[in-house]
């Protein structure tokens, strides 16, 4: 649920990073987290086991700067990705504005992808949502293993596995060294602003945001 | 719900209640916030503590304690308190969308904080319902 607080100026819109386990979505939050200046992002939340596996979720808030005096706060959050998480993993979807689907790259780990996307379906469907009507960015993760001997999937493997009926926008990443980290976020960022602003309160009209982290 | 707009008129008006019901009778910190964890108004003094985490915890907090209730078939648990060495933190529902975070020493009696949590709750939900 995004919240319009005209007593301090400021919008707050919120964005789940989605997708199976592994497949790198704390590893954006914390690329971001170190390469965003600190006068523009707030604390790093995590909430993890002991083997590094999200628990519950991440929380990162960043500034993304002023659109008409409105200052654009984004929350971006984590799931949990194993399976056996699935109520956590609806509990931090609600009130969600944008997603950005991370899916992993490596091909044994296809199965993992569209179970998880079908799980991210069924989620929203609780809370009356359609994964088509939200803002909703795929990341393909883990592309640096191209010139590994990992086998991995196609581009056009994922697209056909995942993207085929939706036609969002996707990027490739490989999100340890930051490649596509700041193209997704971007990208996500704007539709997500857009759909909010458009929505309830600017009819068409958008300008673009001065200053802030992006 | 999917939007919440809080004008300036409304968030003076939400703070006054929360000042003039909580943070008179000595509650250090009192938070309004909604389910999605998004911090509406606050009164008292935050003393650094980071409220964007603080309201993002509270709210994944209650929705786990929600989930739970149901296991044991339960609808909700309307209330949460939580007892530190020297502050205390009580968590409870206004209406179905929001959760009114308190936090008081114990210096505060809890029977007291819940009196006042109680009656402030209808007064905030009624200006939250305003539009």
């Amino acid at each position: 649920m995004a919240l319009i607080d005209l007593n301090r100026r400021e919008i707050h819109c919120k964005i789940v990073y989605y997708g199976p386990g592994r497949s790198g979505k704390t590893t954006n939050l914390f690329y971001i987290y170190n390469a965003v200046s600190e006068k523009y992002r707030g604390k790093l939340l995590t909430i993890e086991t002991r083997g590094e596996r999200t628990l519950f979720f991440d929380l990162l808030p960043i500034n993304l700067g002023k659109i008409q005096g409105l200052n654009i706060r984004i929350q971006l959050y984590t799931v949990p990705g194993q399976s056996h998480y699935r109520a956590t993993r609806k509990l931090v979807l609600k009130g969600v504005d944008g997603i950005v689907f991370v899916a992993d790259s490596l091909r044994k780990r296809r199965e993992k992808n569209i179970e998880s996307l079908t799980d991210l379906r069924n989620n929203l469907t609780e809370y009356n949502l359609k994964l088509e009507d939200l803002p909703l960015v795929f990341q393909y993760n883990k592309r640096d293993l191209i010139s590994s001997s990992i086998p991995i999937l196609s581009v056009e493997e994922l697209e056909e596995d995942l993207n085929k009926d939706i036609g969002a926008p996707y990027f490739e990443a490989a999100a340890t060294k930051g490649i596509g980290v700041f193209e997704t976020l971007k990208e996500i960022s704007k539709r997500t602003v857009k759909y909010v602003a458009r929505k309830y309160i600017f009819g068409k009209q958008i300008t673009r945001a001065q200053g802030g982290a992006l | 719900m999917s939007m919440m707009i809080v004008t300036q008129e409304k968030a003076k008006r939400l703070e006054n209640v929360l000042d003039k019901q909580l943070v008179s009778v000595g509650v250090s910190l009192a938070l309004l916030i909604d389910e999605a964890g998004n911090v509406i108004v606050a009164a008292g003094n935050d003393n650094g503590v980071d409220t964007t985490s603080l309201a993002a915890l509270a709210a994944a907090n209650f929705g786990a304690t929600a989930q739970i209730a149901k296991l044991i078939g339960e609808e909700d648990f309307s209330i949460l308190y939580h007892k530190g060495k020297k502050d205390n933190i009580h968590f409870s529902k206004v209406g179905k969308d929001f959760i009114l975070v308190t936090i008081f020493t114990d210096e505060i009696p809890l029977g007291l904080v819940r009196l006042r949590v109680t009656q402030v709750a209808q007064e905030l939900l009624d200006l939250l319902s305003e539009s």
